[in-house]
């Protein structure tokens, strides 16, 4: 899928074809076919095509939720849908096939021409043509100089302007010079192509050999990196899950500033956790903060900030006035002013008590009377509990959710809403709950991805690479000088691009004045 | 100046570019539809036929062009470039106003992100201009990026505010001003790719490339052609820095440098599909008409990139401020 050099088609002998292929077997017919560019094209429009799903429907890679939403909604074409994979698009065996055949494609094509490349390179520019002014960029001019001193002086200028140079002699004993410049032009192709299969390969060796987990910490709390303190965690085959490095940190404090003023009220302005961090559990605390855009680089792997939210502080009495609850509850974000819901689970009174609850930073009520939040700040923050007692289920050995709570086995006790300071006295006797205070909690990604560094060299590469591919004209010029008829030297200067449109008339120009040309001589440009 | 005064210059500069480039159009417009050839500039002016002396017919070149009447059509069309250029600098004051007014690069939102990619478009249209004859073209530029700016002030505008966190970055300076250029030269090129088609669709029902009629003021669809590849050839890896430094930056902040969001996928495919479009120039067959509707699919991806991932779509690039 290489970009084929645009080859004049007047002009010059050109480099020999390559040789016939001989017999035509099935397999060489394919791989032939694979590896024309009009395939190549095809694939390419494939990629774009298959690409496009993905941004369309929701993933699992990034938002399993919405996947089930989704699948929730639409029970007719959703199993259809999900079993082809249209909702792990780039995971998918269709996807993966459409690159992999232009990657294979790719080298079915840069191999050969690498080979190709290296011959070239190595080639001497081809010998003047015989009639130079036929040539699309000439120019000829009358020197009182020798033929030899005007060849000479070609050459060296040429030389010096690195070019590569072969002189000669035509058959009539006139001199010559021919001069060639470009093939970064191919090289940077090449490098390009090849730079794409690095990349392919970093993404492979992320995929094989890193790893990236989402952990959420409460103010106040810690994490330290094993496997078992992540809410979710995923790593490549080659990953050994128990041997991850022993950092470990704690989130003290976590500050949160939104906008104000009309204009976007209520967008975030700040993040930012205030953490302490050790290497090893043995290791020196040290304090430091984790910024959007600023993660923290640790042993190879990186801890980014990437969520945040309120964690409610409560205290549970039962009817006996005893604490059986005392700690601060994570509440999930569910719009953008924070509108949070959450669980609170008290397995340790009796009978067990259960609390849905929503959590409203700044509390209002909306038309039919449901809790909503109006700013994500908590300017005047409020807890709605439903209180539920019974058996959650949590003895069935069935894992569970700290985000639901199964009522299936629960008796409704009641429903109140709560201001921090405040205690809500459960009917029946029942214990009561106490809203103390307001803790936030952040989420982080903690991800290792060994191939990015490659990644970024391959990508780097290819970008060079293009520009080169892109940008060098690739062009021969030839000077001759004639036996005058007046006893001096008739030069003649040509040029040929061997890229598409390109005008050549500054290069003859150059080795014109270079040469002593009288100004504006006939020049002709026969583009 | 206080902020707001400094809102109202930079709003009062935009609306002075638009008025501009208002008149700009109509002067471009008038310069084609005074419909004398583009190619039959100064050379090929009629031959005056004086008569002398004795009934003998002289035959005069018509005199140093200065003293010349100007090709008809010549005259608006400069005076149309002219508006451009003063276009783009009441812009750019409108652009540099919004940031000092921010206190900021000015692209926090889409409003600012729309006033900046038109000064891109009427940037990279007025470099290239600078080498070469585009009047032909200024008006397929200048109308285009007026409905652009005049979107953006009524629909998509937005009171300057500070960043959100997660655009507190030099990278948005980086990721954000190559889109831009990239934006301009992608927009620039399916317009040529657009117009190859138009000329080229003229040249087949005359069967000539000497076409008449209004399309005779643009170069040959083979020319415009060469134009849309120098453009795409210029923007394409620009266009892949772009999606490199965006993953870059992707990877400081969010964990990962690719993951397939919205964002980055039709990132991807604008990619892909004016890869396609290099690959297709140099294929048989496939050089000409198939390229230029290639090139303008192409734009049509981002497009989509622009609108449809930042006020449709859940992605985390969702900074539309609307």
């Amino acid at each position: 899928m290489t970009t084929r050099l645009e080859e004049p088609a007047a002009g010059l002998p050109e480099e020999k074809p390559l040789p016939p292929l001989g017999s035509v077997g099935l397999l060489r017919w394919m791989w032939r076919q694979l590896t024309s560019m009009r395939t190549a094209l095809i694939l390419l429009f494939l990629l774009a095509l298959a690409s496009v799903p993905g941004s369309i429907l929701p993933q699992r890679g990034t938002n399993p939720i919405r996947v089930d939403e989704w699948l929730a909604q639409n029970p007719a074409s959703g199993p259809l849908l999900d079993r082809l994979g249209f909702f792990d698009v780039y995971a998918s065996p269709w996807f993966a096939a459409v690159y992999l055949l232009l990657f294979i494609s790719l080298i079915g094509c840069v191999l050969p021409r690498i080979a190709q490349h290296w011959r070239a390179v190595r080639l001497p520019p081809p010998p003047a043509p015989r009639r130079l002014s036929r040539l699309p960029h000439s120019r000829e001019f009358a020197s009182p100089r020798e033929p030899q001193d005007v060849v000479g002086a070609a050459e060296q200028y040429l030389r010096s302007h690195r070019w590569r140079v072969r002189t000669g002699q035509a058959d009539d004993g006139t001199p010559w010079v021919a001069a060639e410049k470009g093939h970064a032009r191919e090289t940077g192709n090449l490098v390009f192509h090849v730079s794409l299969l690095f990349v392919l390969a970093a993404v492979a060796i992320g995929g094989l050999l890193g790893w990236k987990g989402n952990v959420i910490v409460r103010e106040g709390t810690g994490f330290s990196n094993t496997l078992t303190q992540y809410d979710a965690w995923g790593g490549g085959r080659f990953v050994d899950p128990d041997s991850l490095a022993p950092f470990s940190f704690t989130l003290d404090r976590f500050q949160v500033d939104f906008e104000r003023a009309d204009a976007q009220r209520g967008a975030p302005r700040l993040f930012e956790a205030d953490v302490t961090f050790r290497d090893t559990p043995a290791g020196d605390p040290v304090a430091t903060t984790i910024e959007v855009n600023e993660p923290l680089d640790v042993d190879g792997a990186k801890i980014f900030l990437v969520g945040h939210g309120y964690a409610p502080h409560v205290v549970v009495r039962d009817s006996a006035g005893e604490v059986v609850f005392d700690d601060t509850v994570v509440f999930l974000p569910q719009d953008g002013n924070f509108t949070s819901t959450g669980v609170i689970k008290v397995p340790d009174a009796d009978p067990s008590l259960g609390f849905n609850g929503l959590f409203l930073p700044t509390a209002s009520r909306d038309q039919i009377g449901a809790g909503v939040s109006t700013f994500p700040a908590p300017d005047d923050p409020e807890v709605l509990l439903a209180a539920f007692r019974g058996d959650m289920g949590l003895d069935s050995g069935v894992p569970q959710s700290v985000y639901t709570l199964d009522t299936s086995q629960m008796v409704k006790v009641g429903l109140e809403s709560i201001r921090p300071g405040e205690t809500w006295t459960l009917p029946n006797d029942s214990g009561s709950i106490e809203f103390v205070g307001l803790d936030r909690w952040a989420s982080f990604q903690i991800a290792h991805d060994p191939g990015k560094e490659l990644a970024l060299l391959a990508a780097g590469a290819a970008i060079a690479g293009l520009m080169l591919s892109l940008f060098v004209r690739r062009r021969r010029v030839w000077v001759k000088a004639l036996p005058g008829e007046a006893g001096g030297t008739l030069v003649q200067i040509a040029a040929l691009a061997r890229t598409e449109a390109t005008d050549l008339t500054a290069d003859v120009s150059a080795i014109a004045d270079e040469l002593g040309a009288p100004a504006a001589v006939e020049e002709r440009s026969a583009e | 100046m206080t902020s707001v005064q400094l809102a109202q210059a930079s709003n009062a500069a935009v609306y002075a570019s638009m008025l501009t480039l208002t008149l700009a159009m109509i002067f471009f417009a008038a310069s084609f539809a005074s419909g004398r050839r583009r190619s039959t500039a100064t050379a090929d002016l009629p031959a005056r036929i004086a008569e002398g002396a004795g009934g003998t017919a002289v035959i005069t070149r018509p005199p140093a062009v200065a003293d010349a009447p100007l090709e008809p059509g010549r005259r608006s069309a400069n005076i149309g470039m002219s508006l451009t250029w003063l276009s783009f600098f009441t812009l750019l004051v409108g652009v540099v106003l919004r940031g000092v007014w921010a206190g900021r690069v000015p692209w926090g939102n889409m409003y600012e992100f729309s006033i900046t990619a038109a000064l891109g478009v009427l940037g990279v249209f007025l470099v290239m201009s600078v080498k070469r004859d585009l009047r032909w073209l200024g008006l397929f530029v200048v109308t285009p990026t007026l409905l652009w700016l005049g979107l953006a002030v009524t629909v998509l505008y937005t009171e300057a505010a500070q960043l959100v966190p997660a655009l507190k970055s030099y990278w948005l300076v980086i990721h954000v001003s190559a889109a831009i250029i990239c934006f301009g030269a992608f927009t620039l090129a399916a317009a040529t790719a657009g117009l190859s088609l138009v000329r080229a669709g003229v040249e087949r029902r005359q069967g000539t490339t000497d076409v008449r009629g209004w399309t005779s003021r643009m170069p040959t669809s083979e020319r415009l052609q060469v134009l849309t590849n120098r453009v795409v050839a210029f923007s394409f890896p620009l266009w892949t820095f772009a999606v490199v430094a965006g993953a870059i930056w992707a990877e400081n902040a969010w964990g990962r440098y690719w993951g397939w969001d919205p964002k980055e996928t039709w990132a991807f495919i604008t990619w892909v599909v004016f890869a396609a479009y290099l690959h297709a120039r140099s294929t048989a067959g496939w050089r000409g008409n198939r390229a230029s509707w290639i090139a303008l699919a192409g734009w049509v991806a981002f497009l989509i990139n622009y609108f449809g991932v930042n006020i449709f779509v859940n992605s985390l690039h969702s900074y539309s401020g609307m």
